[in-house]
């Protein structure tokens, strides 16, 4: 565990782990945040209690309580729920009642750290929204250790009333990172196809499925959909000209343009994580094949691989080295890797007889992918070094499963009494949870990047 | 159900088709004729009873909405994981293969599909694949390559939504659709 470095008593200077937060921020100017300047005690004493390996075996959960905010009862959005939402959501933590006291506790020298240990608590969230005269709001928080009566993590945000919720996501991603040492995904987006009669909308919402937006909609299917590695802009197939072509499309701007529209079809398109390439399938040489295309769609088409058979569903590693897709050139649909200058495939999967639809995990070292087993298909994990091959889901249909960006989850879609739903199972199969309401037919997920 | 439709459809074309491909193999278009020794008994040739071959117009656009001409039908249906286009469905292609070659200006999409099991992407590819299947064999059959495009709707356009054997067999497609059409 690297992620807390010792932090001298009295000294301004934030735990490690929160500085890609405060980044992420700056940057994106939604919010504008401080350190708070209080003194720190030494984490170092802190980390033996909180630093608790979630994933893998022996997991528990971290057992934390989110005291409502001081003020928040006033807001459109209150933050707390959305945080111990987000917290519980994520299977690995224990929400602990925060009921019962008066008053509530909002600053380190309010609590009354025997009523949490009675509680098992091992952190309590506390802090406080201020409205500023300009109309937005100082929203504050700390996340406090009830073994050692320290602060872990505090900062104070200013926002306004629509960006509350993302700053009770940003708030959550803190904890999380903190507690489990693996980065929040609380504040990435998701994107996805709803099926609505006969009309397709591809949308956007925040990863607990708050805030969708329609993107584009279209009365032919559209499938496919892929984040650029920056998050903003997405490539997507659409059946609209009577026949699949692949389309890129701005996210801030709204504009898109077809980038691969040749004869025959054109799909399966998967970003190089510069975002400069686009791996695209094209049949305009027959068959189904592996080109890269100019992202933009300028310059023609280099052609990757040069089979007889079916060779699709491209996939980039993180560091743009290798690609993986799905081919039937052995007779049956498997999955393959080959170095993205060219030159041979190698097979990974070698157990079943159907295995296609492999995206890799953002650390590069395993591959999620879809098995059947039987009739069922299903969402497995396999490790590249090891081979060695996990099944996480037991659905009758799972399809497009796509990592969180920290690696810890996996969306997907299955279906539900006949529709499409979205789902999520932890990359060690421990905690699933269903990401939708039954609304509408939901398919073809796709987890964006951290935003940058 | 379905199987049964399509098993009286088929058993309607092959008997058309012994009408149809008359008239043109006199054009010269070396077509295997030995498609159905298993099938129905043929219809009586139109030669046994003095056929009128004159009466028959080069065939126009009006055919191929003519329910009554093989033209009319536009599916080639596929088995489970195939893209080997069966017997029964020789005389259509032909039918539609002879009909681009005495139309040269005359374009046409063959649409494939799949049904829905497994990968949306995969399936594309397979749809891609029967489509293709079609294309080359009307190409065999004098069609240009360039008056047929072929397209896959993988499993994203189904015909019937079921999810059973008869729906999937259903969706195991490729479709010819005229340019304008």
């Amino acid at each position: 565990m690297s992620l807390r470095g010792d932090t001298p008593q009295g000294r301004t200077v934030m735990p490690t782990a929160i500085i890609r937060p405060m980044k992420m921020i700056w940057l994106q100017r939604l919010v504008y945040a401080v350190a708070f300047l209080l003194p720190l005690a030494p984490l170092s004493s802190a980390r033996a209690a909180l630093t608790i390996e979630i994933i893998g075996s022996g997991a528990t959960q971290f057992p934390v309580a989110v005291v409502p905010f001081r003020a928040e009862g006033g807001l459109a959005q209150p933050i707390t729920p959305v945080i111990a939402s987000d917290l519980a959501r994520s299977g690995l933590f224990r929400m602990v009642d925060s009921g019962g006291l008066n008053p509530l506790p909002h600053e380190p020298q309010d609590l009354n750290y025997s009523i949490w240990r009675a509680r098992s608590a091992d952190a309590v969230v506390i802090g406080s929204v201020s409205p500023l005269s300009d109309g937005r709001y100082d929203v504050r928080f700390r996340l406090m250790d009830v073994a050692k009566q320290v602060q872990l993590a505090g900062f104070s945000y200013t926002a306004s009333a629509a960006q509350l919720r993302l700053t009770a996501h940003r708030i959550a991603d803190v904890v999380y990172e903190t507690l489990t040492g693996a980065k929040g995904v609380f504040s990435t987006r998701v994107a996805y196809i709803v099926k609505k009669g006969k009309r397709y909308e591809l949308q956007v919402a925040d990863a607990d499925g708050y805030g969708a937006q329609t993107v584009r909609w279209s009365d032919e299917p559209i499938l496919s959909p892929s984040w650029s590695p920056d998050g903003t802009r997405l490539a997507y197939v659409s059946l609209e000209r009577k026949k699949p072509v692949v389309y890129v499309q701005s996210l801030t701007t709204g504009k898109y343009q077809a980038v691969a529209n040749y004869w025959g079809s054109n799909s399966a398109p998967a970003w190089s994580p510069d975002g400069k390439i686009l791996a695209v399938v094209l049949s305009k040489d027959g068959g189904s094949q592996i080109f890269f295309i100019n992202s933009e769609g300028k310059g023609e088409p280099r052609r990757m691989t040069f089979s007889a058979a079916i060779d699709t569903e491209p996939n980039f590693s993180p560091d743009g080295a290798l690609m993986l897709f799905t081919s039937d050139r052995g007779g049956s649909p498997q999955i393959y890797g080959m170095p993205v200058t060219g030159g041979e495939a190698r097979r990974l999967t070698f157990e079943g007889s159907y295995n296609v639809t492999p995206r890799f995990s953002p650390d590069g070292k395993s591959f999620t992918f879809i098995q059947r087993n039987g009739g069922r298909f299903n969402v497995a994990v396999q490790d590249l070094t090891t081979r060695q091959v996990q099944v996480l889901t037991d659905g009758v249909i799972d399809e497009s499963p796509s990592f969180a960006p920290n690696g810890r989850m996996i969306l997907y879609a299955t279906e539900a009494r006949g529709r499409g739903v979205l789902s999520a199972v932890s990359s060690d199969g421990r905690v699933k949870q269903r990401l939708t309401e039954e609304a509408g037919d939901v398919r073809e997920p796709a987890w964006g990047p951290y935003p940058k | 159900m379905n199987r049964l439709l399509t098993a009286t459809v088929i058993v309607f074309l092959l008997a058309l088709a012994g009408c149809a491909t008359t008239p043109s193999e006199q054009a010269g278009a070396a077509v295997e004729d030995r498609g159905k020794p298993g099938g129905p008994p043929a219809a009586p040739k139109p030669a046994d009873v003095g056929a009128k071959p004159l009466v028959e117009k080069p065939v126009g656009a009006a055919a191929l909405k003519d329910p009554g001409n093989i033209l009319s039908r536009r599916s080639v249906y596929f088995d489970f994981d195939s893209n080997l286009v069966k017997d029964e469905f020789r005389p259509l292609v032909t039918a539609h293969a002879r009909y681009l070659q005495q139309n040269p200006g005359t374009r046409m999409r063959i649409e494939g599909n799949a049904d829905e099991r497994g990968s949306r992407e995969y399936n594309i590819a397979l749809g891609q694949r029967r489509s293709e299947a079609v294309k080359q064999m009307m190409q065999l059959l004098g069609a240009r390559p360039d008056q047929i495009e072929s397209v896959s709707f993988g499993e994203e356009k189904p015909r019937t939504t079921g999810h059973d054997e008869a729906s999937w067999a259903e969706n195991r497609r490729a479709d010819i659709v005229y340019q304008g059409e």
